[in-house]
């Protein structure tokens, strides 16, 4: 007990000492270039270019969209990109870096002095730079009527439902709708204009396995038909890029067996 | 300190630190920010105008070109390739037997290939054996995707791995045979 006593002011002491003559380590430079699709809808007839961006890792943040906010703040503010929460939850950030569709805020940078390219998501028109235009994919999305659809209520109280049935819903309901796993496959690259594609048609399962919902014949009904279900290949690019681990092709999969069991 | 780094903060306020002005100035400049811009305001019509003539020209981002080769799309390409190949070569075969028979008759196909060298008999042999290989055992694994089998990420590659492997394995045995 006295040793304690007697030990403690000295080690604070030795701290405090240290404290002041602690001088911050420098870092090394660790320069890294990126390769930035650009194009500009004001210069409507110059053709999209890549740029070259190099800036030091030490001096940046782990993720590919610190480097893209570090890009648009200290050396080029015109670059003009989609963030929002910074932590994978709003989607906003989905681009194709390094040749794979995923959320800037979940990519690490990788700390080898490679060029790192970066594309808007793929085969989708192109607003402004790494922005690409998402309003088919919404309409898309809208079109599947992604909410409960049941005209008999429970009177008195919310619809109830048994924990099996609800975790029918678990790796479905997580979709942030980040479009990474649509762009990413190649049938809606080739048919989007009719093909629902990987992320549309996972929610249209969401609420086809919902047990609340009263109108799973007719959400059946509207994908049986050639193009907005079947030009799905099992290809499984959906499953492999998506920044959530979720798996839109099991989910296809599903809807074709329920399809086929009628 | 990482966070003023990232909004790009760190010098103004690093400078605000030892220079009580300049601190007066950065308070100020975040009440009032300076615009550099001139913003003009457009009618709806004229919003919506511009944003037409820019929908007109925007460019398709690019896809294939730049996406990371993947077992998952590579192979079914493959797939859909081999397919193709394989159906011209059985149409294409069974026309012309219709359109020229005494050309085209298992007999003289066979002296066709008997005078041909072991190379070229060899290599021939591969360019039909690994598509037809490839083909059934990709067909083998649709079929168990739509029964409900391997339909996670791992069973796709776990899958797409033993088709490579039993098409390598076919392919040499209908070479040798």
């Amino acid at each position: 007990m006295t040793a304690a006593r007697v030990a403690r002011p000295a080690r604070a002491f030795a701290s405090s000492a240290l404290r002041a003559q602690a001088v911050p380590t420098e870092k090394p430079v660790l320069e890294k270039t990126f390769k930035i699709y650009r194009w500009n809808p004001d210069e409507p007839d110059k053709k999209p270019t890549l740029q070259s961006y190099t800036i030091d890792l030490n001096q940046c943040g782990p993720m590919v969209l610190d480097a893209l906010i570090k890009i648009k703040n200290e050396v080029d503010p015109t670059l003009t990109f989609r963030r929002s929460c910074r932590e994978g939850i709003c989607g906003s950030c989905a681009m194709n870096i390094n040749g794979q569709n995923t959320l800037a805020c979940l990519c690490r940078i990788d700390r080898d002095t490679k060029e790192s390219k970066i594309y808007p998501l793929p085969h989708m028109y192109v607003v402004k730079d790494l922005v690409p235009d998402l309003t088919l994919f919404y309409k898309q999305y809208k079109s599947i009527e992604p909410y409960l659809k049941n005209d008999n209520p429970p009177a008195d109280r919310e619809f109830l439902q048994s924990p099996e049935d609800r975790r029918k819903l678990d790796g479905m309901y997580e979709c942030i709708l980040c479009a990474c796993c649509s762009t990413s496959c190649p049938s809606y690259w080739w048919n989007q204009d009719e093909y629902l594609g990987p992320a549309t048609l996972m929610a249209a399962y969401r609420w086809m396995a919902d047990s609340r919902d009263a109108y799973k014949a007719q959400r059946k009904e509207k994908l049986q038909n050639e193009m907005s279900l079947y030009r799905c290949h099992t290809i499984f690019n959906c499953a492999r890029t998506c920044p959530k681990g979720l798996n839109p092709a099991a989910a296809i999969a599903k809807i074709k067996l329920e399809l086929a069991a009628e | 300190m990482m966070i003023t780094r990232a909004v790009g903060l760190g010098v103004a306020v690093r400078r605000s630190a030892l220079n009580p002005q300049a601190a007066r100035a950065l308070v100020f400049r975040n009440a009032t920010p300076k615009r550099f811009i001139q913003i003009q305001s457009l009618s709806p019509s004229a919003e919506q105008q511009i944003l037409n003539s820019q929908r007109l020209k925007r460019p398709s981002s690019p896809h294939f070109t730049i996406y990371q080769p993947q077992l998952t799309w590579i192979g079914s390409i493959a797939n859909r390739v081999t397919g193709v190949g394989l159906s011209v070569l059985l149409y294409g075969y069974a026309l012309a037997y219709l359109v020229a028979p005494g050309t085209f008759d298992s007999t003289h196909v066979i002296e066709f290939v008997a005078g041909l060298p072991d190379a070229v008999k060899y290599a021939g042999k591969a360019i039909l054996a690994a598509p037809f290989a490839f083909h059934s055992w990709n067909g083998l694994r649709h079929l168990s995707w739509d029964m409900g089998k391997f339909l996670t990420l791992k069973g796709a590659y776990q899958s797409g791995y033993a088709v490579l492997g039993l098409t390598a394995a076919t392919t040499v045995g209908l070479l040798m045979m």
